[in-house]
């Protein structure tokens, strides 16, 4: 069974209907991707998953107890985190701060302790940064603390929005170096949004690539980079 | 560089005239003043300790519209209603208490006081999440005004349903001994309830700053006042932080209706209306939205609204200069939006989607 089980969902803005019956699973351990071009509802399915919004047919499964009707503070203790798209840094509140609402709902303060220490191992700029108001930070940095944020609550699933967006190349290249260490080495579970589809499929194990609200391939993130059609849309140059 | 238009021009004229007009008063009325010697040092005083008493009131309810629009960006008019709710509910307590003798000994008056604060605060309290629930939450996603427009609907609803119940005329406080008298610091005297007053404001408004700065709940608030959306993602209710924040302000407009009470010696259904309106010109003055902020605009609005007749205006010859308080405050309000409309702390901060 897997861990995370999107099915055939549909969601709505208004009489916008931005999700058309999308169906994806995540398992355990895998990094999964989800590429498609803007606006074909990448936001959205997180979104959806995450409880932001409601949706309006279909079900959304974590480790197969149905999560869609929960509230999202609700979803979040059932072990999903979403770290949405332009990062939502609290701008006023310190990297400190940041970082402990991050570990909201939990109470195990050895274990938030020890969590804290590995986040600022993986970003010693963080470290640096600590007392200073989120809103200062360097757009890198800002990336580096939601993802660390989100990893302060323990998710058995990590959802991503496009951590790549806005960054320096270089930039680019470390995050994905990170997600790949996330996963290989503590094992974190990824679903992870990207338009910079080539460097998502390098370090996904498999993928699904949305167009307008529907699911249009899936397979192997390999098998995904040679196919032509996927090759033509995303990766041409 | 782009050129004004006329009307840009005309409205820079225009800033620049008040200015000079507001400058001029601000200067020429206290030389006359402080040159007549008609008020000694000791008429000062009494002037900024009884500006410091009423202010004290002004900042713990306009801590609820500052709590509330810092969370919601909505402006609950019906705040003051919330305030006169207290006062009013408080004074069935004390009135029962008062004819069950219970509030003539040191202890009594002292136990009673609590029994009183604590019956005020769990009906303001009460009034303040129902407006919410019923009134605000239905609306969160509406357009701006029409919250507004619920706010005065609910204000008016409270007015004359308190009217209606128990009546439109005043009802008088019962007179706590204890608090009776004043004390004398050189030759100035200082009424005892304007210290009990200006002393349980700063200890709760203290208080309310280090919840707010130093709590996991008090983090929470803030996290949801910037962003509603990511604060659900980071596992926060952001409805419970919601009714949290009505519940707080509430509160504090609930203890402000005591000691107003305890001030003035009665309460009535419109009471809450003027000092509602006063508060919120302390918010905006202190920057809506800024705890502090509303601290230091309730003490400042309430030293002004005091001085201001004496000092200001009536070197300049003006008749009857403190039947002109209330007209001093709301000048300040109108001074504020036009110079300064991010208020004495507030900082101009790019607005945040909605
Ligand atoms: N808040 C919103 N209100 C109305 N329509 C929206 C909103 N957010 C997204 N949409 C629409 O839903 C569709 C999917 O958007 P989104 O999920 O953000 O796409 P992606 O993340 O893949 O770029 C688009 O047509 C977009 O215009
Ligand atoms: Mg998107």
């Amino acid at each position: 069974m897997a861990l995370l089980e999107v099915h055939d969902v549909h969601s709505h803005y208004g009489n916008i209907h931005a999700l058309k019956g999308v169906s994806l699973t995540v398992d355990e351990g895998e990094i999964v991707t989800l590429i498609g071009a803007n606006g074909a509802g990448k936001s959205t399915t997180l979104r959806t998953i995450s409880g932001l919004i409601r949706p309006s047919a279909g079900s959304v499964r974590l480790g197969g107890r149905d999560i869609a009707a929960l509230k999202p503070h609700a979803i979040v203790a059932e072990g999903v985190v979403h770290v949405p798209e332009g990062r939502g840094i609290f701008a006023r509140l310190t990297v400190d701060e940041n970082l402990s609402i991050g570990a909201f709902i939990r109470s195990d303060a050895a274990g938030i302790a020890a969590d804290l220490e590995r986040v600022f191992e993986s970003f010693p700029r963080l470290k640096e940064r600590r007392r200073q108001a989120g809103g200062t930070l360097s757009g890198g940095e800002q990336q580096m603390l939601a993802i660390g944020r989100g990893l302060m609550a323990r998710p058995r699933v990590l959802l991503l929005d496009e951590p790549s967006m806005g960054l320096a190349p270089i930039l680019v290249e470390e995050i994905f170096t990170i997600i790949r260490r996330l996963n290989a080495e503590e094992g974190t579970t990824i679903l992870l949004v990207e338009q910079n589809a080539l460097a998502a499929l390098d370090v996904a194990h498999r993928g699904y690539v949305l167009e307008t609200g529907v699911v249009r391939l899936s397979g192997p993130a390999g098998d995904l980079k040679r196919d032509p059609a996927v090759i033509e849309a995303y990766l041409g140059v | 560089m782009r050129r004004s238009t006329t009307g840009e021009q005309l409205a820079t004229a225009m800033r620049w005239l008040t200015a000079i007009a507001v400058v001029g008063v601000l200067i020429y009325g206290p030389f006359q003043i402080l040159r007549s010697g008609k008020y000694g040092p000791e008429n000062w005083i009494a002037f900024v300790i009884f500006g410091l008493s009423q202010g004290s009131l002004y900042a713990l309810i306009a801590l609820g519209y500052t709590l509330v629009y810092g969370i919601l960006r909505m402006i609950n008019f019906a705040h003051g209603e919330v305030f006169m709710s207290g006062a009013y509910i408080g004074f069935f307590a004390a009135d029962a208490l008062n004819r069950a003798g219970r509030l003539d000994s040191t202890g009594g008056a002292l136990l009673g006081l609590a029994v009183i604060t604590l019956v005020a605060v769990a009906g303001s309290t009460t009034i303040a999440v129902l407006l919410e629930r019923i009134a605000y939450r239905p609306l969160r996603r509406a357009p701006r005004l029409v919250p507004l427009i619920t706010a005065i609907g609910a204000s008016l609803f409270l007015q004359y349903t308190f009217s209606g119940l128990f009546g439109s005329g005043l009802r008088t406080y019962p007179t706590i001994d204890l608090l009776k008298g004043s004390f004398r610091v050189g030759s100035v005297p200082i009424l005892k309830v304007h210290v009990l007053v200006f002393v349980a404001a700063v200890g709760l408004m203290t208080a309310l700053y280090l919840f707010v700065q130093r709590t996991r709940a008090g983090r929470a608030m803030r996290a949801v006042s910037e962003d509603k959306d990511t604060a659900a993602l980071m596992g926060i209710n952001v409805d419970g932080v919601i009714v949290q924040t009505f519940m707080l302000g509430g509160a504090l407009a609930g203890v402000a209706g005591v000691l107003h009470a305890l001030i003035y010696g009665q309460v009535v259904f419109n009471m809450g209306f003027q000092p509602g309106l006063k508060a919120f010109t302390a918010a905006v003055l202190g920057g809506i939205g800024n705890v502090p902020g509303a601290m230091l605009g309730g003490l400042f609005l309430g030293v002004v609204e005091s001085l201001g007749p004496a000092l200001f205006l009536e070197g300049l010859g003006i008749p009857a200069p403190h039947q002109l308080k209330d007209a001093i405050a709301f000048s300040l309000l109108v001074l504020v939006l036009v110079f300064r409309p991010t208020g004495i702390l507030g900082e101009r901060v790019a607005e945040k989607r909605a």
